[in-house]
This record gives C-alpha cells, sequence and structure tokens, in this order.
C-alpha cells in the first residue's frame, strides 16, 4: 500500500515537472524542471528495485548531462524569452498530433494489459552486484565497445570545440 | 519493501534539518551591518548588474562534454569494485583483463585531451584589462 502511494506520489511529481519543462517559456526553468523529473524518476527505479539504474540516474543525467543541458542553453544565447515566440504555426498542431496520438497508444496498452496480474520486480535484479556480474560475463563485448564510443566522444568534442586552432 | 527505505528518509530529513538550522540560526544570532558589497547577490567579483544571459565561451561547454565522458567511466568502475572480490579465480583474471581494456582506451582519451591541452584555459581574458575586450571577444565565440 505504501508503494502504490509512493509511485503516485512520484508520477504526479514526474507529470507536474514535465508539463514545466514543455510549457516554460524560460529555458533555464525548463533545464531545471528536468532535473526534478530525473530525480523522481531515479526514485522510480529504486521503487523497481534496480538501484545501480537509480544512482546512475542521478549521478549522470541529474549531474553531468543537465550540466551541458545549462552550459549549451547559455552557448547558443537564446535571448529573452520574448524572443522565442514561435513563428511559424503549423509546428504546434503536428506537435498536438503526434501527442495526442502517442498517449492513445500508451492508453490502450495499459488498459488491454489491466485484466493481466501485475509482477512484482524481483529484489535481487538491479544491485550493483548483479548488474555488475551481467556486465563483466554475459555482456563484455558491448562493454568494451563502451568505450570505444566514450572515447570517440572524447575525440568528437575537441575536434568541434577546438576547430579554431586548426586555421 | 518501501518500509527498508525508511533510513534513506531520515538522512534527508536530517540533511534538511541541519540546513535549516544553519541558515535560521545565522539569521537569527548572527550581526547585522549590511553594506551594498555585501547585499550584493555576488560577492566574489562578478558584476551583479547587466543581463545573465551572456554567451559562454565554449570552452566551459568542452571541459562539461569531457566530465561527462570520464563520470561515465567511473560509473561502469563502480560494478566492479563491488564484484571482483568475491569473483571466482578463473573470472578474476578475465574481469581485470576486461576493465584494464576499458580503462585503457580512455587513458588514450584522456592523453589526446592532454595532448590538445583541451584543459588548459588559454587567453585569459581577465588579466588584459589594458586591451579593449570586444574584439578578442568576438574571435573567442566564434570559434
Amino acid at each position: 500500500m505504501g508503494e502504490r502511494i509512493f509511485f503516485f506520489l512520484l508520477a504526479a511529481i514526474i507529470i507536474m515537472a514535465s508539463i514545466t519543462v514543455v510549457a516554460s517559456k524560460n529555458p533555464v526553468r525548463s533545464a531545471l524542471a528536468l532535473v526534478v523529473n530525473f530525480f523522481a524518476l531515479a526514485m522510480l527505479y529504486i521503487t523497481l528495485h534496480a538501484h545501480f539504474l537509480g544512482a546512475v540516474q542521478i549521478i549522470v543525467y541529474a549531474g553531468a548531462i543537465m550540466v551541458l543541458f545549462l552550459f549549451v542553453i547559455m552557448l547558443l544565447n537564446l535571448g529573452s524569452p520574448d524572443a522565442m515566440q514561435e513563428t511559424t504555426e503549423i509546428k504546434r498542431p503536428i506537435a498536438w498530433v503526434i501527442g495526442l496520438s502517442i498517449l492513445g497508444l500508451m492508453m490502450t496498452q495499459v488498459f488491454m494489459v489491466a485484466s493481466v496480474v501485475p509482477t512484482e520486480a524481483p529484489e535481487w535484479i538491479g544491485t550493483t552486484e548483479n548488474v555488475g556480474n551481467a556486465l563483466f560475463s554475459k555482456w563484455a563485448f558491448p562493454f568494451e565497445i563502451t568505450s570505444i564510443l566514450l572515447l570517440v566522444a572524447v575525440i568528437g568534442s575537441i575536434l568541434l570545440a577546438k576547430r579554431r586552432q586548426l586555421n | 519493501m518501501i518500509s527498508s527505505y525508511l533510513p534513506l528518509l531520515m538522512i534527508f530529513a536530517i540533511g534538511a534539518v541541519i540546513a535549516a538550522v544553519m541558515v535560521i540560526g545565522s539569521w537569527l544570532f548572527g550581526p547585522k551591518r549590511p553594506s551594498p558589497a555585501k547585499s550584493a547577490p555576488y560577492e566574489c567579483g562578478i558584476t551583479p548588474v547587466g543581463s545573465a544571459r551572456e554567451r559562454f565561451p565554449i570552452h566551459f561547454y568542452l571541459i562539461a562534454m569531457l566530465f561527462i565522458v570520464f563520470d561515465v567511466e567511473s560509473i561502469f568502475l563502480y560494478p566492479f569494485f563491488v564484484i571482483f572480490k568475491n569473483s571466482a579465480p578463473e573470472a578474476k583474471l578475465f574481469i581485470f583483463i576486461e576493465v584494464a581494456v576499458f580503462v585503457g582506451l580512455i587513458a588514450i582519451g584522456y592523453l589526446y585531451v592532454l595532448k590538445k591541452g583541451a584543459l588548459e584555459w588559454e587567453d585569459p581574458v581577465v588579466n588584459v584589462p589594458a586591451k579593449p575586450a570586444q574584439p578578442q571577444n568576438e574571435t573567442r565565440l566564434s570559434a
């Protein structure tokens, strides 16, 4: 029962934060609402016994990625919120159509599987130990590929940011 | 069970109480001799007047980007530290080599960062007050 209350509390926080992200005129405010969203999402992961995923969600997304978002907002220098009024009117109805159809799709899925007995996530599933055991045995190759991906990210970001020195 | 997270909630509560006590305590008991400089939002050299919507040099972005890469690397080391001691001896060698390759590949990236001087903060604008800063800013930002 407590879990159910906690879930609905988190869901309410996530929905409110998400609406703030898209509805806020100020991009910095949107980014900060996204931080709230990430934190609530991390707690949702933890209630599903995915502790490692929850911690990573906070460390990587709420920490590092959000810093990057804020820097990009400052880098783009969007100016005052009034200057960001959408000029082309076609985007808004298209966004409504796409958003509502995705919502409808999700709703049909929720109500179609509602008769199925919900399964409980096993307690052991997302502990750091189990993630580690899977990561270093079964998923060893993807793990190594990740390091190449990170290497590419390092080189790419330096090449993009330091192009000035080449010419 | 969610009740097993009660200690976590208590830590959050204690942290919030300590923060509140410090702020409220210094407000209640601290001496109040305000001056214009002290009342400014930042007391550390940044002019508090003007638009906050200023373009940042791309260097901040670069540092943040590199931070993410090494942050993700350290994330992958947590499960390694947790499972390594209790692994089977023959699995240990495999896991160790695996992680060594992983860290080694990113170490190449780190050497590249150092060689390119991406972590060095060049053209310090602060130390050249004699020159007009505006054209210099232009070239710096257009990079």
